[in-house]
């Protein structure tokens, strides 16, 4: 950080002040000129929580994507259909026990086996070999897509939210004064909320698993040169097959959130391995932190798009897209 | 080994389209949207164009006609790139074809480019497709998107007392359509249109959408279809919606209705209009129904058959007919198909079917409000049946051109 600052003093003033910026629009009551200029501030205020809840998706979907990048250079096609089995399982579980928990569970479980199977079926027979890799992921990606199809079939499957999930809860964030002087309060999708916090809650995980433990070492000397790793006898077809199973599993339980509060239908494969296709490209591939920031910029854009410029919404992630690709190709935390 | 059995796959092929042109078969190409957010639709209109084909049989004389289905993804170039496969590839003589509004306006303008073939819409409902520079070899047996919203202006300004509404829609020429019906009868009736709302179609996070709704209206109007409608319908009732509702044709119809889980509850007691109701009691619309629920399990198809379903079986029954009026004698670029298809009158299960001059259908619609039926299922209810509605909603047509195409901003909220 202050080393950031010695760096690029400019820049940083320049975040210092969005932020601060940031800050006011959330926490201040806005001054009637400016509801007039950009509207009111429930909306303001909703498109920026759903734009963070959103990244929380997508980070979800990109982390595990870019894990498995990272450390065996695998561009893994098929993530969006491991979300869209991940939704389906949490769908049957959740309905079949009721409990909205334990479809979570056996998302996680039942995706992360399924990517135990590929890792050890398909990507050891090609290790190194990324154009192989891409195709075969490609083409099981269309397989996947098509045997979903023929077993859930092509209707809409949306997960029960449990009860005490359901309903909007009030935020202490004021959003306007009545003219007798009683604030309105931001009320806000609770279910939204307890997503958000979970997925803060997996990242950090994530991260202190990769920073302070042993395994975690292990994996991060895997991404630097895993030529090394080997030779000092590390078993590192086992570090893959666990790194596959736990991004596989991510997307599982990726699954049932997006089958939560979106919902879940054949389609849904292509557009989250597009979703994070694009995060990591913005965050930098193979970085969490990387995924994080740019799960959050991706979600933020396209709900402040879909509010403010809704013509233009869909061209804004790709134009964030471009810009880092023009001026940062590497992603915006990547190390190298 | 590889090779020896690639050669013999190509020699059987080979044999078999031989083998084909012998029988003398009539080739009708038929696209559906079977991927991207429209699927259920797609699926439940091949099921509708399968019921037609069980009742009618695919006989024409002593030929056969033979179907080939193309998926596509209700975008308008993956239609042109069906269409064009199915003719250049498969052959087909005949178009069944296509199902979403933007396809349609494109599948139009590619049928002028093959005058020598015929095109039988099967259920897309843009305006534009068959009112402005229509192609004659391009036949629709359904309304467009604007006669389906007749009645619901009306039925929500005079009998629910709305008086002021807001929209929301996918953004694309058949809800435009729809929402120029809905404006211009609820504006003429003297109602106001306060904000409309597009979002793209494929959209799946609606809850910024939802934040921005206004608060002082009597009711919201959803123009939304497919997964796009279930994701709306899911995050307004996790923000705690209240407001009353108006649907448009493919948001209270049976592909939203019968979605897994409970989203589609929050449409219980909306309002809506479309060219069928699932609870008419029309003898024909029954038989119709009981066809459909016969010829597939009931995991495999809708309590009742959606719109799509309808326009399908509508669409291929008058081609059958067509075809057998006309001998199946394609000779001379179609022409006794084509009159054949024009004059036909067509005794449709959602009430009589026949064709204006642009070759565009003249029908019944249905006003309707969503109930549940005790069990669970959600169904529309007929409030009101409308007969022949036209293309030019009544108007004049003379008036009604000054009007303007459907868009975003068209029609203004005033009486015309």
């Amino acid at each position: 950080m202050t080393r950031f600052i010695e760096r690029h003093p400019a820049w940083a003033l320049i975040l210092l002040i969005a932020v601060a910026v940031m800050l006011w629009l959330v926490l201040a009551v806005w001054p009637p000129g400016l509801e007039e200029a950009i509207g009111r501030k429930r909306v303001f205020l909703n498109a920026v929580f759903n734009g963070i809840t959103l990244g929380s998706l997508y980070f979800l979907v990109a982390s595990g994507f870019t894990l498995i990048f990272g450390l065996m250079r695998n561009v893994n096609l098929a993530h969006g259909s491991l979300y869209l089995f991940g939704g389906y399982i949490g769908y049957a579980i959740s309905t079949w026990t009721g409990s909205w928990v334990l479809g979570f569970i056996v998302a996680f479980i039942g995706v992360a086996l399924v990517g135990v199977v590929l890792q050890i079926v398909v990507f050891r027979r090609m290790e190194g070999e990324d154009l192989r890799q891409t195709m075969v992921t490609i083409g099981l990606s269309i397989v996947f897509a098509d045997l979903m199809l023929w077993v859930f079939g092509g209707d809409f499957y949306q997960i029960q939210t449990p009860n005490w999930l359901v309903g909007p809860i009030e935020l202490p964030l004021v959003t306007a004064v009545k003219s007798s002087g009683e604030a309105v309060y931001l009320r806000y999708p609770m279910v939204r909320l307890v997503i958000f916090v979970a997925a803060v809650v997996i990242g950090i995980a994530m991260w202190l698993a990769l920073n302070r433990t042993r395994v975690g070492m292990m994996v991060r000397a895997g991404v630097d040169d895993r030529d090394m790793l080997a030779a000092t006898g590390v078993p590192i077809q086992l570090v893959f097959v666990a790194v596959f199973a736990l991004g596989a599993g991510l997307a599982g339980i990726a699954g049932v959130v997006g089958g939560t509060f979106q919902s879940i239908s054949p389609g849904e494969d292509t557009r989250f391995l597009l979703a994070s296709l694009v995060v990591v490209i913005v965050g930098g591939m193979g970085s969490i932190p990387g995924a994080a920031l740019g799960a959050v910029i991706i979600g933020l854009a396209e709900q402040l798009g879909s509010v403010y410029i809704p013509t233009y919404a869909i061209v804004v992630t790709f134009l964030i897209m471009v810009l880092v690709l023009a001026l940062r190709p590497q992603g915006l935390l990547a190390r190298r | 080994m590889f090779r020896s059995c690639a050669g013999l796959v190509a020699l059987s092929s080979l044999l078999l389209s031989g083998a084909a042109i012998a029988q003398e078969k009539i080739k009708v190409g038929v696209t559906a949207t079977l991927e991207g957010t429209y699927t259920v639709l797609g699926e439940d209109g091949i099921r509708g164009h399968q019921t037609a084909i069980n009742t009618l049989g695919k006989k024409v004389g002593d030929k056969e006609i033979e179907f080939i289905i193309a998926s596509t993804d209700a975008t308008p170039d993956s239609a042109i790139r069906a269409v064009r496969k199915l003719i250049e590839q498969d052959k087909v003589q005949i178009l069944l074809s296509p199902l979403s509004g933007d396809e349609g306006i494109a599948v139009k303008n590619f049928a002028k480019t093959r005058p020598e073939l015929t095109f039988v819409n099967a259920a897309s409902g843009a305006q534009e497709t068959t009112y402005v520079d229509p192609a004659p070899n391009f036949y629709r047996y359904n309304m467009d998107g604007a006669q389906w919203q007749v009645g619901l202006g009306k039925y929500a300004y005079e009998t629910k007392g709305y008086k002021k509404i807001a929209t929301v829609g996918d953004d694309y020429s058949f809800i435009y359509t729809q929402v120029f019906g809905l404006v211009l009868e609820f504006c003429g009736a003297g109602g106001q249109v306060t904000n409309r709302q597009w979002v793209p179609l494929g959209t799946k996070d609606f809850a910024s959408v939802i934040a921005a709704l206004p608060d002082d209206v009597d009711a919201i109007y959803l123009g939304l279809g497919g997964a796009d409608a279930v994701n709306f319908l899911n995050q307004y009732q996790q923000a705690g919606g209240k407001a009353h509702l108006m649907g448009g044709s493919i948001m209270v119809d049976q592909t939203i209705l019968s979605a897994k889980g409970n989203a589609k509850n929050a449409l219980i007691g909306t309002i809506a209009a479309s060219g069928q109701a699932d609870t008419w009691e029309d003898p024909g619309w029954q038989k119709f129904v009981k066809a459909y629920q016969d010829a597939f399990p009931p995991n495999k198809r809708f309590p009742s058959p959606s719109l799509l379903a309808t326009n399908y079986y509508n669409s291929t029954m008058a081609l059958i007919l067509a075809l057998r009026q006309a001998n199946g004698d394609l000779s001379n670029n179609q022409a006794k198909l084509r009159e054949a298809l024009a004059k036909i009158e067509l005794d449709a299960p959602n009430g009589k079917i026949k064709l204006d001059s642009n070759r565009q259908a003249i029908g019944t619609n249905f006003v309707t409000e969503v109930v549940d039926d005790g069990k669970g299922a959600l169904f529309s209810k007929v409030v009101k049946v409308i007969p022949n509605v036209n293309q030019t909603l009544g108007y004049d047509p003379a008036v009604f051109a000054k009007i303007g195409v459907p868009s975003r901003t068209v029609p203004e909220c005033k009486k015309y």
